[in-house]
């Protein structure tokens, strides 16, 4: 007998939204000096949530000056009392997790599984791993005396709307820098309730200051002259006019931006398990993810075999509700985004791939996606070269390891990549020849704040996560 | 006898090879009394993208030496410059160097391989960790090589920069093209002598003489370049250029700055962090 799943769904009583939001510059919501309003929706079900400030130049202007008056004191606070804030904030996002995993889901799309179990534990965690740097920054390795950088502009991507949040502010504060940040312009309903965390913190006023809105916002925020630091996650495309737009200055830049992340399988590879892998790297959060494992390398002698378990565990996939607890794949963030894995695909079915798509009914309302594996694909497909960023997997084959090992770094990206093998020593040199930031052996997708993250190549500069995160907000003495 | 002088001919070098330029160009080095020196290669955007191709087909094998070995390589460099020490000091002074100031120069460029080489094999132990993740993995990041790094030194002071700018780049296990300026040109070329003899590979480091303003957009521009150290280029708008040109394939940038990142922040400009993630079980 086949057991169907009753609805489980997320109670929504334990989110507020309010009708309208200001911009949180100086430890208030504020109306916007010269900005415009949007509409925030409901990925999943289109429905509007919030007229969102879009701010202007103004806006951007006060938050920056904000930030730079909170930088005299906030700087020269002892690392110990930094770090206590930041403990203060961490333990409060533990407090509130729940209450910011469903406001996240619904104005995200993501499956409250998701946002519940790995995106708001990891946020909770981040803050408490850089808590206590704070006072620890002459062990970081880059000299006695490391200093702060002044005020972060910092921009965030809508897939992890929350964690990359927590990797740009949580970071930065420690380090005693003061921020602006704005969330992407489809997700800013999580970063303003952040806004009230910091209240709850009583976190001094001008240390963290969030603007929404758009891409011209952004532009603002990183051509101000009185800024000294860009942090970026977003698309390669952005983070080079970002690099281009900081030439000649003397900001401070690190990017997180795409991949196209090989995982690759060898025939020794524990199959059962190598197939939740791929799964959980191309379908996990939709495929909205910078380093998922979109291309899918897998040993010819074991391809037919590997595939059909593949289509079998993706059929046991179950697309829907992104609040309901038993959803694995949730709704596509937004139109745009839709409209372009829509592109690629048929570009896909264009060039000569063939195409397999989960049998599923997708909602009627709201942005949906069933999940696609790519089969016949070419490395000069555009499947196999462009970041698609949505719930498909593009596959293609190789003999040796040299050859996997080439095909994998044959990408402007070196983002991840991922190995699948029962042999050590074949993980240990694979691992050795991939150009990537972040390689995972017989696992996918698993996030630390003590782990090192960022890429190689096109996939942008500097880390984020561990000791290392700390280079990009710190700068050092010039002793030998 | 005759006591005439044999005068050297000033090639680049690339590949190990000393070459001429492509374009067959030269351009006349006066000493700095105005005396005339050579007829030095100037390079050209040929020459520049030919550096290229040879600096990436060294990176494999540079880049997977074992760290011992890069280390006495480097070390070898020292030895090199030490019996060349004389010759160094001669060229400063022809090129307006005190006595004084030029020997302190070469031999703190001689210590600096020196300092460096003793770097390759401690590297990836400083920066390297294991990281505690919350969950049962084995986690560890380790640094490597960035690639390709495009160098254009500062002027002042010539052997020193240059030997800092292009030791920092290689004892990780980059390769490098080096645009040593017009002035610099004949402790370019003698570094090139003691690099060429000193079991460094063929196009792990190689050296352009000539106009940065001319070669240097070539290279930054290049896909295939990884890194650009800019500390040598002091007009404003050139710089921009250069940095926006970086900026397509988002190469690591050095801005020019007084105060250039020394010592192992200047090694950690080149280097990428790896992690790796393993799951513990039975």
């Amino acid at each position: 007998m086949v057991f169907q799943y009753a609805p489980a769904p997320e109670s929504t009583k334990i989110v507020k939204i309010d009708s309208s939001y200001g911009l949180f510059i100086n430890g208030k919501f504020v109306k916007s000096k010269d900005g415009s309003q949007y509409k925030t929706i409901n990925p999943a079900t289109e429905e509007v949530l919030s007229e969102i400030t879009l701010a202007g130049k103004k806006d951007v202007d006060l938050a920056v000056k904000a930030a730079r008056s909170a930088y005299q004191k906030w700087s020269k606070l002892p690392g110990s009392v930094r770090g206590k804030y930041l403990y203060r904030i961490a333990r409060i996002l533990q407090e509130r997790s729940r209450e910011f995993a469903v406001l996240e889901t619904i104005n995200n799309g993501k499956p409250i599984r998701e946002s519940r179990d790995v995106d708001m534990p990891l946020v909770a965690a981040h803050f408490f791993h850089y808590a206590g740097w704070a006072d620890k920054l002459e062990h970081a390795g880059l000299g006695p005396k490391p200093q702060s950088l002044g005020v972060a502009a910092q921009i965030i991507p809508w897939n992890f709307p929350m964690l990359m949040l927590s990797w740009k502010i949580a970071p930065a504060l420690a380090a005693g820098n003061t921020v602006v940040l704005k969330p992407a312009e489809t997700t800013p309903l999580t970063a303003l309730l952040f806004a009230e965390v910091c209240q709850q913190a009583d976190l001094p006023p001008g240390v963290v200051n969030i603007i929404t809105g758009a891409g011209e916002t952004g532009a603002a925020l990183v051509n101000h002259p009185n800024i000294d630091k860009v942090a970026f996650t977003g698309s390669t495309e952005v983070g080079r006019l970002i690099a281009s737009s900081v030439a000649g200055t003397k900001k401070k830049v690190t990017l997180e931006l795409g991949g196209k992340a090989a995982n690759i399988v060898f025939d020794d590879a524990a199959l059962d398990q190598a197939v939740e892998g791929i799964v959980n790297g191309i379908f996990f959060n939709q495929g909205h993810v910078c380093c998922a494992g979109s291309r899918l390398l897998v040993q010819e002698s074991i391809k037919d075999e590997f595939l059909d378990l593949l289509y079998e565990r993706v059929q046991t996939l179950r697309l829907g509700d992104p609040l309901d607890k038993n959803t694995d794949v949730g709704a596509i963030n937004s139109a745009a985004q839709l409209a372009k894995i829509q592109e690629l695909t048929q570009s896909g079915e264009q060039e000569g791939a063939d195409r397999w798509s989960l049998k599923c009914d997708l909602p009627e309302k709201g942005f949906w996606f069933a999940p696609t594996v790519f089969t016949n694909v070419t490395q000069a497909h555009r499947i196999a070269r462009e970041e698609i960023f949505g719930p498909v997997l593009s596959v293609l084959t190789f003999r040796t390891p040299q050859e996997a090992i080439e095909k994998a770094n044959n990408t402007p990206f070196g983002l991840s990549a991922g190995i699948w093998t029962e042999k050590g020593s074949r993980i240990l040199e694979v691992a050795n020849n991939l150009r990537a930031g972040v390689v995972w052996a017989n696992t996918f997708n698993k996030f630390d704040p003590t782990s090192p993250f960022g890429g190689y190549k096109e996939s942008g500069y500097g880390r984020e996560g561990g000791r290392v995160g700390l280079a990009a907000y710190l700068k050092s003495e010039n002793k030998k | 006898m005759s006591d005439l002088t044999v005068m050297r001919t000033h090639k680049l070098f690339i590949g190990g090879a000393f070459v001429r330029s492509e374009s067959g160009r030269t351009f006349v080095l006066n000493s700095a009394k105005g005396t005339f020196v050579a007829n030095v290669a100037l390079a050209s955007r040929k020459d520049a993208r030919d550096a290229v191709l040879s600096a990436r087909s060294a990176f494999e094998k540079w880049s997977g030496a074992t760290a011992y070995n890069r280390g006495q390589v480097l070390y070898r460099v020292a030895e090199i410059m030490q019996g060349r020490k004389d010759q160094f000091v001669e060229e400063l002074i022809l090129m307006g160097s005190s006595k004084r100031d030029a020997t302190k120069e070469v031999e703190q460029a001689i210590d600096q391989w020196v300092w460096y080489a003793g770097w390759s094999d401690k590297l990836a132990m400083v920066n390297g960790s294991a990281n505690p993740v919350a969950g049962n993995f084995f986690n560890f990041s380790v640094p490597e090589p960035t690639g390709i790094v495009a160098i254009i030194p500062t002027v002042t002071p010539s052997l020193y920069a240059l030997v800092d700018s292009v030791a920092a780049a290689i004892v990780s296990g980059n390769s490098s093209i080096v645009i040593a300026a017009k002035k610099s040109s004949l402790v370019a070329l003698s570094l090139a002598e003691c690099l060429a003899t000193s079991d460094v590979p063929p196009g792990v480091v190689n050296i352009l003489t000539g106009d940065a303003a001319e070669i240097a957009p070539w290279l930054a521009s290049h896909s295939d370049v990884n890194a650009i150290d800019l500390s040598g280029i002091s007009k404003k708008d050139l710089l921009i250029e250069l940095e926006k040109a970086a900026a397509e394939n988002l190469k690591r940038v050095l801005r020019p700055d007084k105060n250039l990142p020394q010592g192992l922040n200047r090694i950690n400009l080149w280097l990428e962090t790896k992690t790796v993630w393993h799951p513990r079980g039975y």
